[in-house]
Parts: structure tokens; C-alpha cells; sequence
């Protein structure tokens, strides 16, 4: 059985939560992936601010295929997350709580995610077109210029992902 | 001779890159619910559920499988006896923009990858691998290779005293140092032998053969079940979070090589593994 969770998460939900479980997740997200960690974490070593507030969001690293006339998106399955590892521990110290990608974690996020009472969800890769059907609202934010790979607010109903890495750090890809 | 348009060459080339997007091959579908059939832990059953609920929705509604529609590969086969009545390559690349920009299909091509990195905004330029046959037809078989299975890919030059057993070990070490990054199940292919850079497009070639095909040599051909008998017992399962089903097929393509060398070239394909042909 699926456990049914909304976006943003709370603290409370996220330490009930342990690697394995399915869970449907409601609500809103950040989309984000190499070219905008990237920016955010150049803006951040600046001391810039960053167009978001990242504290208790959740982001997730997808950059979706264009959508057809009349669909609210294209299809948008999940990339591989270990790309934004390098970025990845500062955005967890700033106070996001979630992130939504596929496949292994470096053990500094590992670290940041038990630091900082997070988790780590992965989704399907390669069911985009499955996943398209849960996003009910797409907004541009920032970074247009980035195309697919600039920065949207999803509204999401019932987007199906596994708790991948708890907040104790539980990894489902090192059982 | 036989002349050919470039014209029917683009629109050939436009047609093949949007259907192989939307539509996963028999072949893969026919083995995605096999798996399903094997597969004992509910999480592998539900992802490959999933998986195969995900490629009817694209066949359906003729929207792409993956948001990753890749880079746009093409091996060519092109007859001594055919002459086109303007430019092959441009009239490739056009089909690719049109198909990637009327398709819906994602643009992931940049321009150059370590400075600007800028998109190009069409997908282009495609990968063309030509060759030279007898004849006056021309062989199209395109494929859209995503990044995640891609990153994936080794490349090893191994000394003939490795043998056999050198040549498993380092197929094995590589799907195990993927895990789940490349999207299980996955199709493996293994070029050997040639040269540096005629493994890798051997192992390339090797993703783009059916998976319901074996190598006609008998010993290659074992090479290859054995080898998909012990990436299977790793556990990885499909989207890695474990089972029975990491590897779909491993298809093995082989060439002559120098008195020096074993060169092998892994190169991993997720289970969306796009690819279709179309002769002119």
C-alpha cells in the first residue's frame, strides 16, 4: 500500500518514512537539474540569493520533453540524481527537505540528509509518460533560458515514488 | 545508378525519429512482461507494471516513452550505386530538427561540452556511422540514445592473456558499477575486438540489435546468455531496487583485431532501447 503524503512535506512525515516504502505524493515541487544546480550553487558561493526559497521544499531533477497542444506537460520521468551531488549537500543545509530524482546518492548526501532530517525519493526512470499524467499544473519560475532545464513549479496529485534514502540514512540501493 | 531525393531521405529520417520515441519495439515489450512473469518481490513487479502501462500510454496518445528522446544515432548503409540529388548528411540532420521540433520530442544537444554548453535547439548534429555496401538500397536504422545508460559505458583495453575470463569481468564490473543509474532492466551491448574506437561503435551497434536475436557465432552467442545469466543473479532489478530482472539480453558484436589486444566496449542501453530501420 501506497502511503499518501503533500508537498510541502513536514518534519513529522519525513522521520515516520523508511527506505522501501511507496508513497503518492500530492502537492508542490521545484523542478531542477544540472544547468540550475549549477547556477544556484554559483549564486550561493557569490552571495547571492536564490530565485527560490528552497527551506522545506522539494525538488525534483527532471527536465521534461515538450508538452503537445492542450497537455498540461510533456512527458517528464526522472534523471539520474548523482549528477547533483556536488550541489546537493548545500541546498539541504539552506532547508530543503526532499528531492525526487533516480538512482544512487554520494555518501555527503547521505550525510546531509541524516544532518538535516531529510529524504530522498526516486521515481520511475523511463515511466515519463506514466508520470506526466500526475502533474496537474506547470509554472514557469526562473531560468527560462535553460529550456528544459529551467526552473517549474509542479502541482502534482498522487505522483507514485519509493523512499529511496530515509532520514537515518537507510539506503534502498545498498540492502 | 540509382538516384534517391534527399528530400524522401529527411522525411524517412523525420518519421523514423518521432515513431521510435513513441513506440517501444515487440521485442522489448515481449520481455518487459516476461519479467513480469518471473519476477517474485512486489516492488520489481510493480515497477515493470509500470514500465509497460508507461509504453502503452506513449503508443496511445504517440507521445515520447522517455523525456530523454537521447541524441539522435544512425547506422547507414549506403549502396555503391546510389547517388542522392543533394546533401546526405544535411538531409539527415533536417530530418532530425523536424522530427525533434514537430515530434515534441526534448532537444539535448549542446553545442560544445565543457565551455558554453549550449543547446543547439534542434538536437543536431545527429551521430552518422556510413557504410559503403554493394548495391543501390539504402539502409536507415536510427536510435535515440538516452544519457543516463549512456554514462554508463566503459571501455577497456585488455591484454590477450586476459582471455575469456578477462572479457566477463570487466562486462560484469561495469553493470555493477551502474547499479540503478542506467535504468533497469537494461539491454547490454559488448563490442570486442578492433580498434579502440571500433569497439565502442560495435558495442553501440550491439544496443541496436533486437533483443530477440542471438550472435551466429555459436560461442559468442553463449558468451552472451552466460553473461546474462550472471548480470541477472546481481539482484539490481528493475529501476534497482532490486529483483530478477537487471538485464534484458546482452547482444555481443565482434571484429578482428591486433595480435596486442582485447579492446571491449560496454555499452549500456535502458529499457527504453529505441531503434527502427526503414530501407530506401
Amino acid at each position: 500500500m501506497s502511503i499518501k503524503l503533500t508537498l510541502p512535506l513536514k518534519k513529522e512525515d519525513i522521520k515516520c518514512l523508511r527506505a522501501g516504502d511507496s508513497v503518492e505524493l500530492s502537492g508542490t515541487l521545484y523542478t531542477a537539474r544540472d544547468a540550475a544546480h549549477k547556477r544556484f550553487y554559483d549564486m550561493v558561493k557569490n552571495g547571492e540569493n536564490l530565485p527560490i526559497n528552497v527551506e522545506n521544499e522539494t525538488i525534483y531533477y527532471v527536465g521534461p520533453a515538450p508538452a503537445k497542444e492542450g497537455a498540461v506537460i510533456g512527458p517528464c520521468g526522472p534523471t539520474s540524481s548523482y549528477r547533483m551531488d556536488k550541489y546537493t549537500p548545500m541546498l539541504l543545509d539552506m532547508g530543503l527537505s526532499a528531492m525526487i530524482g533516480k538512482g544512487e546518492r554520494s555518501d555527503e548526501v547521505i550525510e546531509a540528509i541524516k544532518r538535516n532530517g531529510a529524504v530522498y525519493f526516486a521515481a520511475i526512470g523511463g515511466a515519463a509518460a506514466l508520470i506526466s499524467k500526475s502533474v496537474v499544473k506547470d509554472e514557469a519560475v526562473c531560468f527560462e533560458d535553460l529550456g528544459t532545464e529551467s526552473v517549474h513549479k509542479y502541482t502534482v496529485k498522487d505522483f507514485p515514488c519509493i523512499v529511496a534514502i530515509d532520514s537515518l540514512g537507510n539506503d534502498v540501493y545498498k540492502r | 545508378m540509382r538516384e534517391i531525393k534527399a528530400l524522401d531521405i529527411k522525411n524517412a529520417v523525420k518519421a523514423l525519429f518521432i515513431s521510435l520515441n513513441c513506440e517501444i519495439g515487440d521485442d522489448i515489450t515481449e520481455k518487459l512482461s516476461n519479467a513480469l512473469e518471473i519476477e517474485e518481490s512486489e516492488t520489481a513487479k510493480a515497477v515493470l507494471s509500470q514500465l509497460l502501462k508507461n509504453n502503452e500510454i506513449a503508443r496511445k496518445e504517440q507521445i515520447p516513452l522517455c523525456q530523454d528522446t537521447g541524441m539522435a544515432i544512425l547506422f547507414v548503409e549506403y549502396g555503391d550505386k546510389l547517388i542522392v540529388d543533394g546533401d546526405f548528411n544535411e538531409a539527415v540532420n533536417q530530418g532530425v530538427r523536424e522530427a525533434y521540433t514537430d515530434g515534441y520530442l526534448r532537444k539535448s544537444v549542446v553545442d560544445d561540452p565543457v565551455f558554453d554548453r549550449k543547446n543547439t535547439n534542434d538536437n543536431t548534429p545527429a551521430v552518422i556511422h556510413t557504410k559503403i555496401v554493394p548495391g543501390e538500397t539504402l539502409k536507415i536504422t536510427a536510435g535515440a540514445k538516452g544519457f543516463g545508460s549512456e554514462n554508463m559505458s566503459k571501455i577497456k583495453m585488455l591484454s590477450p592473456s586476459a582471455s575469456v575470463e578477462g572479457v566477463k569481468d570487466f562486462v560484469l564490473e561495469t553493470v555493477r558499477t551502474a547499479g540503478p543509474n542506467p535504468c533497469p532492466p537494461i539491454v547490454v551491448g559488448v563490442g570486442i575486438g578492433g580498434t579502440f574506437e571500433q569497439s565502442a561503435q560495435l558495442a553501440k551497434k550491439a544496443t541496436f540489435r533486437s533483443v530477440d536475436s542471438k550472435n551466429d557465432d555459436e560461442r559468442y552467442a553463449s558468451l552472451e546468455s552466460e553473461l546474462l545469466d550472471e548480470i541477472n543473479k546481481m539482484g539490481i532489478g528493475p529501476a534497482g531496487l532490486g529483483g530478477k530482472t537487471t538485464a534484458l539480453k546482452v547482444n555481443i558484436e565482434y571484429a578482428p583485431t591486433h595480435i596486442a589486444s582485447i579492446p571491449v566496449a560496454v555499452n549500456i542501453c535502458c529499457h527504453a532501447c529505441r531503434h527502427k530501420s526503414i530501407e530506401l
